[in-house]
């Protein structure tokens, strides 16, 4: 019996094995090296570039001359050798990967540790780095350790202001930094069941915080309806009964609105416990929250208010900021005086927009608090979207309606 | 494959933003990440690891995919990295771009003169022998290549 990692990559866990990948993709940020270790391999042609994607979202639209010269060169690159780009404005790369490319059952690498994000479908999704990336997209294939499983099991539901950031906090906060490295994370239980392919996507995406290699959900209806609407086929996935190297047990009615406070994601406080700390910015977006459901949340509680302190709004793609137009949630946005940034990273990394000051404190819905992150001496924590909405209209660190 | 170095002590959970921050990544002069390694962390670090072997914490390299992180650990001069656990995509970078990673449990004394052993899988921290995870015979031959650039060039 075995584990999805198991079953998708066709060995035991600890093997080493060579696999051919569905999906490889690369940003605009390590693209650049994986395109400079291609030149340096001597690699001309590209056997497979069909499974290949370049998607601009890093530093976007480009912040100087030198990082407008870097994007135009592997734009030439993805013009000449085939691959698929998807250009500055189009949306994060983990979450144009989900609007009706990934499927169940795929090996998915891409060239950004949150390619974990992907797992919500069912994948076997992992980050790689940019020179791996390069042998990758000229061999077609790589090699892989088969990961031991952590099982999450997911038990009820979630209740008040809770939402699946809280769950990915807990998580991370019972697992700790390094508690899942090399490991493959498996969400189950009843309590998965229940969560929308946003809410796993979100869910997924903090998998590598832990150290984990990839956090995986099992298709089922909720997946496949999900697909269908892309027009795409899939089949649920079964779990076995087969040996987790440890399971840890979230009963979902306990789940609470948290905060990771500075600079570990791994420190998590109850939301009230932090409850008017002063804030220079809220940011809401990126592959963990900036999808659709997470901004008509923002807007529900925002809606007819006005923010109190400075607040950055970034769908997670063009087709998430399409949909929020189209249903009146980008004007609820922008009526509560929020700025809207292009889809992409937006702050999170600190080297384009939204940067922080020395001593500034922003709270995002972001998966990474490292000191210096968004800007020298800026602090950052790191919560749900509703604990970010009351927060914004509060200008302080606030609770959630209904927590 | 050995190298030999005076031990260069860090602690536990150092990310790669704290390694080379998101501001110096838009470029492919290699020299700009040496320059600015570990910035944020201690700006002297970047005069005293060339030469040196860094003996790391728990979970090194956390975090961000970027590979300038070992590129400028490389550039820097580093002659390897030795701690108890790596973050995985670091990991592999680091074999990629021919720095070699020696995943051991020892006690860091800042300058201690440390040996490590690829092939045979041990690192001495002043004549003080410990056991290393074995690396598979892949890494090991990407590593002795001087990355995996080169290691597929001569495979080709």
């Amino acid at each position: 019996m075995s584990t999805l990692s198991e079953r998708i990559l066709g060995a035991p866990s600890g093997a080493y094995v060579d696999r051919e990948v569905d999906i490889a993709f690369a940003h605009d940020g390590t693209g650049v090296l994986a395109r400079e270790a291609l030149r340096e391999m001597g690699v001309e042609n590209l056997p497979h570039p069909e499974r290949l994607r370049l998607v601009f979202d890093h530093i976007v639209p480009a912040n100087t001359g030198t990082t407008a010269t870097l994007q135009a060169d592997l734009r030439g690159y993805a013009r000449s050798s085939g691959i698929e780009l998807s250009d500055a404005g189009g949306g994060i790369c983990h979450q144009v990967m989900s609007e009706g490319v990934v499927r169940p059952g795929m090996i998915v690498v891409g060239a950004d540790s949150h390619t974990c994000t992907l797992g919500a479908f069912g994948a076997f999704a992992t980050g790689v780095g940019a020179t791996d990336m390069a042998a990758i997209w000229a061999s077609g294939g790589t090699w892989f350790r088969v990961p031991e499983t952590i099982a999450v099991n997911l038990a009820g539901r979630l209740t008040g202001a809770a939402e699946p950031k809280d769950i990915a906090l807990t998580y991370v906060s019972k697992l700790g930094m390094e508690g899942a490295t090399y490991r493959a994370l498996e969400f189950m239980g009843d309590g998965a069941a229940e969560i929308s392919m946003d809410g796993r996507l979100t869910i997924s995406n903090m998998a590598v915080e832990t150290g984990a290699k990839a956090g995986i959900f099992y298709a089922d209806a909720t997946t496949v309806r999900y697909l269908t609407e892309y027009g795409l086929a899939a089949s649920p996935q079964t779990p076995e009964d087969c040996r987790y190297e440890q399971t840890v047990e979230i009963d979902l009615a306990d789940v609470v609105p948290l905060v990771a406070v500075p600079h570990r994601v791994d420190t998590v406080r109850e939301v009230e416990g932090v409850a008017g700390t002063h804030l220079d910015q809220v940011f809401v977006g990126t592959c963990t929250n900036g999808r659709y459901e997470d901004l008509a949340r923002f807007a529900r509680i925002i809606r007819g208010r006005k923010v109190a302190v400075r607040t950055l709004v970034a769908p997670a793609s063009r087709a998430v900021l399409a949909r929020a137009i189209a249903t009146g949630v980008l004007a609820d946005i922008v009526d509560a005086g929020c700025m809207v940034a292009p889809p992409g990273c937006g702050p999170c990394l600190g080297a384009h927009a939204g940067v922080l000051g020395e001593g500034e404190v922003c709270l995002s819905t972001a998966n990474r608090n490292f000191k210096n992150r968004m800007g020298v001496g800026g602090e950052i924590y790191l919560s749900s979207v509703a604990t970010a909405a009351a927060s914004a209209i509060a200008g302080v660190i606030a609770v959630p309606e209904g927590a | 494959m050995q190298g030999v170095g005076p031990a260069v002590c860090l602690g536990n959970d150092i990310d790669t933003d704290v390694i080379i921050a998101g501001r110096y990544l838009r470029t492919k002069d290699r020299s700009v990440w040496a320059k600015h390694v570990f910035e944020d962390l201690d700006p002297s670090l970047a005069g005293r690891i060339r030469g040196a072997i860094i003996v790391a914490g728990r979970n090194m390299g956390c975090g961000s995919s970027r590979e300038q992180a070992v590129v400028a650990l490389r550039e820097a001069g580093v002659i390897g990295v030795v701690a108890p656990s790596f973050a995985r995509i670091f990991f592999r970078n680091a074999v990629n771009v021919g720095l070699p990673v020696i995943e051991a449990e020892v006690a860091c004394i800042d300058g201690a003169r440390v040996v490590f052993d690829l092939d045979s899988g041990w690192v001495e921290v002043d004549g003080e022998r410990h056991p290393a995870r074995p690396l598979s015979e892949k890494m090991v031959a990407i590593l002795r290549a001087g990355g995996l650039v080169p290691y597929w060039r001569s495979s080709r």
